[in-house]
This record gives C-alpha cells, sequence and structure tokens, in this order.
C-alpha cells in the first residue's frame, strides 16, 4: 500500500487513459506528459502500469513495503529522510519509507511510478483519474492506495529524459478551420512570441502581447470533435492548447493542431515559459513522429554510476536550492 | 467561395473530419450517424476513434498502422447519398423533468411562448438524441419546435448541476457533470446520463429518443437524492 501523508493540489491516478470513447463524450485522459509515463514504464519495466501525476507540487507518500519507484516529468526535490532521490532513476526503497517531494523546479508534472504499480480497480479500462468526467478525484491526506505485486526488476538505473520543460517550439498541422484563418494571420500566429498562461489537464491557456487572431466565420461555427493538441481561438482571440482531459466537442475554430509527440513540451510550459507555433508539412510531422516513437521503444535504462551521477547531483543541488531559500543566505559558509 | 458538401478536413497528424453541412439540419445529422456506423462496421485497420458531432464525423486513426485513411473515407464517402440514409433509430428512455429552471420566464419571452405554453412545447415531442459530446454521455438533443431557435444566454451561468435540461438553438443538453454554460436553465431531471458504476456507463447513445414527463418538483428532489444528487 502507499499512503498518502501530504498532497499538493492535483495529485492523481493516472496511466494512458481511455482511448476510443470520444463517441461516448469522453476523451482519452491519462497522463499529461505522456513521454514521462513511458520513462516510468522503461525504469522499472513495466509498461502500462498506474502511477501517480504530480502537478506542480508533490507531497508525502509512505510505503508499507519495500518497493522499486522511479520519478519522471517535470524536476521536483524529492528525498527519504536524508537520502536525495535522483530523478529518471529505478531506486530501491525500504519498508516504511516516506518519500517527500517538494515544487516543480522545471516544467509541471512529475510522476511518481512504483514497481507493480497503482492496483486501484480500473473503470473502462483504465485506472486513470478524469476530473473532467468526474471519474476518481484528486488525492488527498489519508488516502490508502494499493499496490499490485512487484515481480522484480531493474534497480540503480537510470535514462536521459528528452528535454521539454521551460516552454520551446510546438509543430503544427493543419486542423479543421485552418483555412477559416487568413494566410497573414497565420504568418502572424508564427512569429508571435507567446507565454505560457493558466493550464491544467484540460488546456493551455497562452497569453501575448499584440492582437487576437480571429476568423470571420467564428461566431458562425457548427459545434465539432475537438482533440488534444488542437489550438482553439477562444472568443477574445487567445490560444488555447487543449491537452488530454480536453472535453470532446466544441464550438471555437482551430488554427492548427499540435503534432502528437510535441504535446508533452505543451503540457510541461508553467506559467510565464516562452512558446511559440511552427506550422509543418505532413510529411516533416510523420517523421518527427516516427523518431519521436522509435525513440520510446529504444528507452534502455543503463546502470548508475552512483557517486558522479548527474542527476542526483543535480537533484541535490535542487535540495539545496529549497532549503536556501528558506534559510538566511548570508550565514552560510562558502 | 462556398464550399460544397460533403467536404474531408484534416485534423491534425490522425485525425480528419468529414461534414455533411455547414449549420445543423436534420438530414445532415442522419447522414453523419449513418457514416458513422458504416465506418464502424468497415474494419479499418488503425482506426482509433470515429464520433459524430451534430452533423459531421470525425474519424481518428493511426498514421502508421493504415494505409491512406483519407483516400479510405474519401471512397466510402463517394459510394453512396448519404444525407438520403434511413434514420439510425435506438432506444426510447423517459425522463421525468421538472420545468422550473431560472431561466425558464426569460427563455419562453424570447421564444415568443407565455410559460405555460413553453412548457407544453417542450413536452410535446420525443426529443431525438443528435449526438453526445462535451462531457460523457451527454445529449445534445432536439430538433425542438421553430420557436425555440433563440440565441444562447448574454452571459454565462457559472456551474448548473448534473441533470440540469437546458436549451437554446433548438437543441437542448441534460448536463451530465455540474458546468458552466451559456444555454437556459429551463428544468432538472434526476436523470444521469454517465453511471461510472455500471458495466456499460453511457446510458444514451446518439439516435435515441428521450421523451420528457412533466413531474413536480418534489418528485424530481426524491429522485434526485435517491441518485445522489443535490436537490
Amino acid at each position: 500500500m502507499l499512503t498518502v501523508l501530504a498532497a499538493g493540489p492535483c495529485v492523481t491516478v493516472q496511466d494512458a487513459g481511455r482511448p476510443g470513447l470520444m463517441a461516448q463524450g469522453l476523451s482519452r485522459g491519462g497522463a499529461a506528459d505522456t513521454r514521462a509515463l513511458a520513462e516510468g514504464w522503461a525504469l522499472l519495466a513495466q509498461p502500462g502500469a498506474a502511477c501517480l501525476e504530480l502537478a506542480g507540487f508533490g507531497g508525502r507518500f509512505r510505503l508499507d513495503r519495500a518497493a522499486r519507484i522511479a520519478l519522471t516529468g517535470a524536476a521536483m526535490p524529492a528525498r527519504v529522510g536524508d537520502r536525495v532521490l535522483p530523478w529518471n532513476a529505478a531506486l530501491a526503497l525500504p519498508a516504511g519509507a516516506v518519500i517527500e517531494v517538494g515544487a516543480a523546479r522545471a516544467g509541471v508534472y512529475a510522476y511518481l511510478h512504483i514497481g507493480g504499480g497503482i492496483a486501484t480497480p480500473p473503470l473502462l479500462g483504465s485506472r486513470a483519474a478524469h476530473l473532467v468526467a468526474g471519474i476518481g478525484r484528486r488525492l488527498a491526506p489519508g488516502d490508502v492506495l494499493p499496490l499490485g505485486d512487484d515481480p522484480g526488476g531493474p534497480v540503480d538505473v537510470t535514462l536521459d529524459a528528452a528535454p521539454r520543460f521551460g516552454g520551446g517550439e510546438l509543430r503544427l498541422t493543419a486542423s479543421v478551420q485552418t483555412g477559416l484563418f487568413a494566410p497573414d494571420t497565420r504568418a502572424r500566429f508564427e512569429a508571435t512570441a507567446f507565454r505560457a498562461g493558466r493550464g491544467d489537464r484540460m488546456g493551455l491557456a497562452l497569453a501575448h502581447d499584440s492582437a487576437g487572431f480571429a476568423t470571420d466565420a467564428q461566431r458562425s461555427l457548427v459545434s465539432e470533435v475537438i482533440v488534444p493538441g488542437d489550438v482553439q481561438m477562444t472568443g477574445t482571440g487567445a490560444p488555447f492548447v487543449l491537452l488530454a482531459e480536453c472535453q470532446t466537442t466544441g464550438g471555437y475554430p482551430r488554427i492548427g493542431a499540435v503534432i502528437p509527440c510535441d504535446l508533452p513540451r505543451a503540457a510541461q510550459a508553467a506559467a510565464g515559459d516562452p512558446l511559440r507555433f511552427r506550422f509543418v508539412s505532413e510529411g516533416e510531422a510523420l517523421a518527427a513522429l516516427a523518431r519521436d516513437r522509435a525513440e520510446l521503444a529504444a528507452l534502455a535504462p543503463r546502470p548508475m554510476r552512483r557517486a558522479l551521477d548527474t542527476a542526483t547531483l543535480m537533484a541535490a543541488q535542487l535540495v539545496g536550492g529549497a532549503v536556501d531559500a528558506r534559510a538566511d543566505p548570508f550565514s552560510q559558509e562558502p | 467561395m462556398t464550399p460544397s458538401y460533403p467536404r474531408i478536413l484534416p485534423a491534425g497528424l490522425g485525425g480528419l473530419v468529414v461534414q455533411f453541412a455547414p449549420v445543423l439540419s436534420e438530414p445532415a445529422n442522419r447522414a453523419a450517424l449513418a457514416f458513422r456506423a458504416a465506418v464502424e462496421g468497415a474494419g479499418w485497420a488503425g482506426l482509433t476513434d470515429c464520433a459524430t458531432a451534430l452533423v459531421s464525423v470525425f474519424v481518428g486513426f493511426d498514421p502508421f498502422a493504415s494505409s491512406n485513411m483519407r483516400d479510405a473515407v474519401a471512397r466510402l464517402l463517394a459510394s453512396r447519398d448519404w444525407l438520403a440514409e434511413p434514420l439510425r433509430t435506438g432506444r426510447d428512455h423517459l425522463v421525468p423533468v421538472v420545468l422550473d429552471g431560472p431561466d425558464l420566464p426569460e427563455a419562453a419571452a424570447l421564444a415568443g411562448l407565455t410559460v405555460p405554453e413553453a412548457r407544453a412545447s417542450l413536452l410535446a415531442e420525443p426529443l431525438r438524441v443528435l449526438t453526445i459530446g462535451f462531457a460523457p454521455g451527454q445529449p445534445y438533443a432536439g430538433e425542438l419546435p421553430d420557436a425555440w431557435a433563440i440565441p444562447r444566454r448574454p452571459t454565462l451561468t457559472p456551474q448548473v448541476p448534473e441533470g440540469a435540461l437546458v436549451v437554446a438553438i433548438r437543441q437542448a443538453i441534460i448536463f451530465a457533470a455540474p458546468a458552466p454554460t451559456g444555454w437556459w436553465w429551463v428544468g432538472t431531471t434526476a436523470f444521469r446520463p454517465f453511471r461510472p458504476d455500471l458495466a456499460d456507463p453511457f446510458v444514451l447513445r446518439a439516435g435515441d429518443t428521450i421523451t420528457l414527463q412533466s413531474v413536480s418538483r418534489d418528485q424530481i428532489a426524491a429522485q434526485r437524492a435517491a441518485e445522489g444528487l443535490p436537490c
């Protein structure tokens, strides 16, 4: 079992979600950063397992049995007692260990994977909380989650996470209403420096300083099916990128669709992170998607060099930084 | 330039949308339902989702597991006159409702009806489920009589409860989860379109009909309490 002793504002059980139910009004949901999910599966060698998604802030979680764990996604300071936990690594922890995870330093969504996986009862083939649909809920102190049996697997292995934190470029292909936006509006859209605004599992609002992006037709559109990645132009002409837990129909025009392998970058954009869009050809998008799938299929954890492990050192510095922020910076010896 | 219908549009890297009309019409809705059934029956490799909206069909696919989905969709689309397809009917659902929503007087006035006339008009004919969407199991039903061709509210209502009956643009929605809405809240039901506790949690399908039955506020309150819904 895993006991939640403290939880950030949006700690949920997640897995790959529920594909194929859009006709019933249910979007796929599942992990906001699917790449971090795959990295955890690779580290613990347990594809498909459910884990905890920590949005912005972690919490404190107690293991009632010895367990393998891995932390992936947005880096947050993490420790068990005095032991600093590295990111992107499979580790063995003893029974009774209390895992403490702090606030995200870059990115938004972190994942705590546990050997055997979270074993809550599945609904429609998934254990993922889908908050918009009212499936599951945010975890709270006192919650106790069952764990699956862990047949054992790798420990003290690590992998390099693909960079996707802190914003960057999101590649687009055409969506249903792309053609309704004038070419110069699309060009201005690509040239605009956006900042990530409010985000949650449903989507990410973007802010920018120039005029909005509108189409003449937008008041008369009949509602259509929408999917994660769609970039909707809301009534004010500000873009909104749909993410895993979006609704299934909507009436706002979509200027384009973020290609699937760039969605982890969109989900991990924290408030204020810079973002840009670039339309790419279908060929370029398919090549990028093929490369991404090949990378995910080839994720191969390697043994950790414990003393000099970069991830450990980085995590140690992050935890040090967290302590420094509360301490008197002038009292520290050099 | 006016586009011609039906037409096929891209919807991201793994999606296509087939639009049968620019606005809601009964034949275009019928066509969407029939086309979706045909896609489901076609057994195409790589198909991941097929969902209807009011007058369009979304075809989701894995671009690496399917060989030219656009051609397959275009061939199927050209194979017959989808707007002439017979209506696909489903099950009928009797839904008790109390028509005393806070927006009923204003919505009735917009429709040019007195409140009693508005109630009678909403109950006059069974409503057809035109599509399921937005939230799990949530029906968009209609079309309501012509008088109900009223616009959405000028402002959003911050939240209506699960089971709220709202209307606008000749359509009715029964909310499957609490949500903000720009539609007119005219009534309340104890009907839960999404029931995670059931083996098939989606009670309605596009093509089903909903027969509204007027009952008292007390009856709805009792039914909602029995369903665990706030009264």
